[in-house]
């Protein structure tokens, strides 16, 4: 699924903003998740003691260059996660305005590029524009994540139909749901949707009880995956009775 | 004799906890010792805005900080105000659910000088606040007026090891969270209680220390990283004071800190046995709110113990 990495579970979490330590790792638990992210940018060299917590947590981890505002910045931040902890795999963010937390889709690709040249397996961080995401795979990537709304939004996925084309255009690329995504219900659509994955971080952390939130989550994307799987009944305009109508008792006659 | 080591937030509170139940201490602190992390603390004893994110257990034993601090230091208690910015006014409804002990009100009736620049806020009316760097002195200077010694060397009594971070090479489940923080000064706002400011990226705290200063505070990294406040932390700390009060942009910067918060992987600060004797330490954010709390939990443990021997 990603670069030759089959999950079972297709709940990505990331790890900021949690209560404690020991609230993450019990919300880990109880999500099954596989795969963290992690920010190495403000946190730096000196985040050992956290970051120890989530290696001993048995998840891959997939660190992120979140908070990076240029390619250069980005390219850096990878390469210390990757002395860090010991991975080529990174979650590509390069953000374009600090409001809206958007991707900044040139410095993206350039930073993609730099990264998979230089053996890195790219997760990119990125929005539902098709040649975009054309450009990231000719950049090397072999996965995308487009996002569902800005991050830390919680709306939900905002623009469905550009996603569906996306899916649509990209049906041989795992495609992950990243950012924006604020409960269950959507994560499910998505996933409903043929997206491969979902990663998310506010709507579990900021919860009331997050380890709870941790599960529902789960269960959401699980629902999603197996009805997708299961196939889904097209939506049509007029009802269409679901008993049959021959065979019924002729009571008049 | 009991031998408190360290002469923190913690190692004080245990030591005046100890002395005021009876118990004979000392204090050892050698001059080469760091200088406690509680003196860049917000000062603020807000076991209820706490809990948005704390456990139940701070909400519920922090409680008792309050009148613990007013027996023996200066303590304000004008509660605390929560308020958001417009656009993120759904913050306040999220602070409000995960929270207790409050009530709406119009930001503005409470301190004037926030105008209309709030249409609603939280008011925590049971919570207080002190100048941490004055509490402390005063807790030394009791325990100085009652013959308690604060020296360097080998200690005589029996060790309650207060050091925070200093403490790392016998808890190696302690880990720092950094935290930065700036003093202004400006004469042109008043508050009377401590403001937090909810946002989803930068919140932040001001706490008035009277005669025109105020404390911003205060960021919360995972990080032990230990050097000065960084330019990013004192971006977002001085705007989010300038959302609160645009007059905070004319505010002098009079200080800034940074260091780290001894922390447990639960962040609940703890009074654990070591040995045959006792460490105080992971006060997290926690510090001026749970130290009297465990200072009196170890002082009923030795009574106890002295108790059971007679």
């Amino acid at each position: 699924m990603f670069y030759g990495t089959e999950l079972k579970n297709r709940l990505l979490l990331g790890t900021a903003q949690y209560p404690s330590p020991d609230i993450l790792r019990a919300a880990i638990a109880a999500s099954g998740t596989e795969v963290i992210t992690v920010s190495l940018r403000r946190e730096g060299a000196g985040g050992a003691g956290f970051r120890d917590i989530l290696k001993d947590s048995g998840c891959r981890i997939l660190p992120n260059t979140a908070g990076c505002h240029s390619a250069r910045e980005a390219v850096t931040t990878a390469q210390m996660a990757s002395e860090v902890f010991g991975t080529n795999w990174i979650k590509l963010e390069v953000i374009g305005h600090a409001d809206t937390l958007q991707p900044d889709p040139f410095a993206l690709v350039e930073a993609a590029r730099i990264l998979c040249a230089d053996g890195f397996e790219v997760f990119p961080y990125t929005t539902e524009d098709l040649i975009l995401g054309e450009k990231l795979i000719e950049a090397g990537c072999r996965v995308l994540m487009p996002w569902g709304a800005p991050i830390g939004s919680g709306q939900g996925l905002r623009n469905i139909e550009g996603l569906k084309s996306m899916r649509a255009h990209f049906p041989d690329v795992p495609l992950v749901i990243d950012a924006g995504i604020g409960a269950p219900s959507q994560a499910a659509q998505a996933m409903e949707m043929g997206f491969d994955a979902i990663l998310l971080n506010t709507a579990v952390a900021k919860a009331l009880d997050p380890v709870a939130m941790a599960e529902a989550f789960s269960r959401a994307v699980d629902a999603g995956r197996q009805a997708y799987d299961a196939g889904l009944m097209p939506r049509r305009d007029m009802a269409e009775a679901s008993t049959p109508v021959f065979g019924m008792a002729e009571l008049l006659a | 004799m009991i031998s408190i080591l360290g002469s923190g937030v913690a190692g004080l509170c245990a030591a005046t906890a100890l002395m005021d139940a009876g118990v004979e201490v000392e204090v050892i602190c050698p001059d080469t010792a760091p200088a406690p992390a509680s003196r860049l603390a917000g000062g603020m004893l807000a076991p209820f805005c706490e809990g948005e994110s704390a456990p139940d257990i701070i909400v519920t034993r922090g409680q008792a900080a309050i009148a613990w601090w007013a027996a023996h230091v200066d303590v304000t208690r004008h509660g605390t105000l929560v308020v958001a910015p417009p656009r993120d006014a759904q913050e306040l409804d999220r602070f409000a659910r995960a929270t207790r002990a409050h009530r709406w009100v119009t930001p503005n009736a409470l301190e004037p000088d926030l105008e209309d620049r709030f249409a609603r806020g939280l008011y925590f009316e049971n919570e207080a606040h002190l100048d941490p760097n004055a509490a402390l002195t005063a807790l030394k200077h009791r325990l100085l007026a009652q013959g308690v010694v604060f020296r360097d060397g080998a200690p005589q009594g029996r060790i309650v090891d207060c050091r925070g971070m200093s403490a790392t090479e016998t808890l190696p489940d302690l880990r720092g969270v950094r935290g930065e923080m700036l003093e202004v000064y400006t004469p042109e706002v008043t508050l009377s209680r401590p403001v937090r400011l909810l946002h989803p990226r930068f919140p932040c705290y001001i706490v008035p220390r009277g005669e025109g200063r105020f404390m911003i505070g205060a960021t919360m990294v995972e990080s032990s990283r230990s050097g000065p406040i960084t330019a990013r932390a004192a971006m977002e700390l001085l705007s989010a004071a300038y959302s609160l009060h645009p007059a905070f942009a004319e505010a002098e910067i009079i200080m800034t800190g940074a260091d780290l918060r001894p922390s447990f992987p639960d962040n609940i600060p703890a009074l654990r046995r070591k040995d045959t004797g006792f460490h105080i330490n992971g006060m997290y954010r926690h510090g001026f709110l749970m130290a009297p709390v465990l200072g009196m939990d170890l002082a009923g443990l030795l009574t106890q113990e002295s108790a059971d021997a007679h």
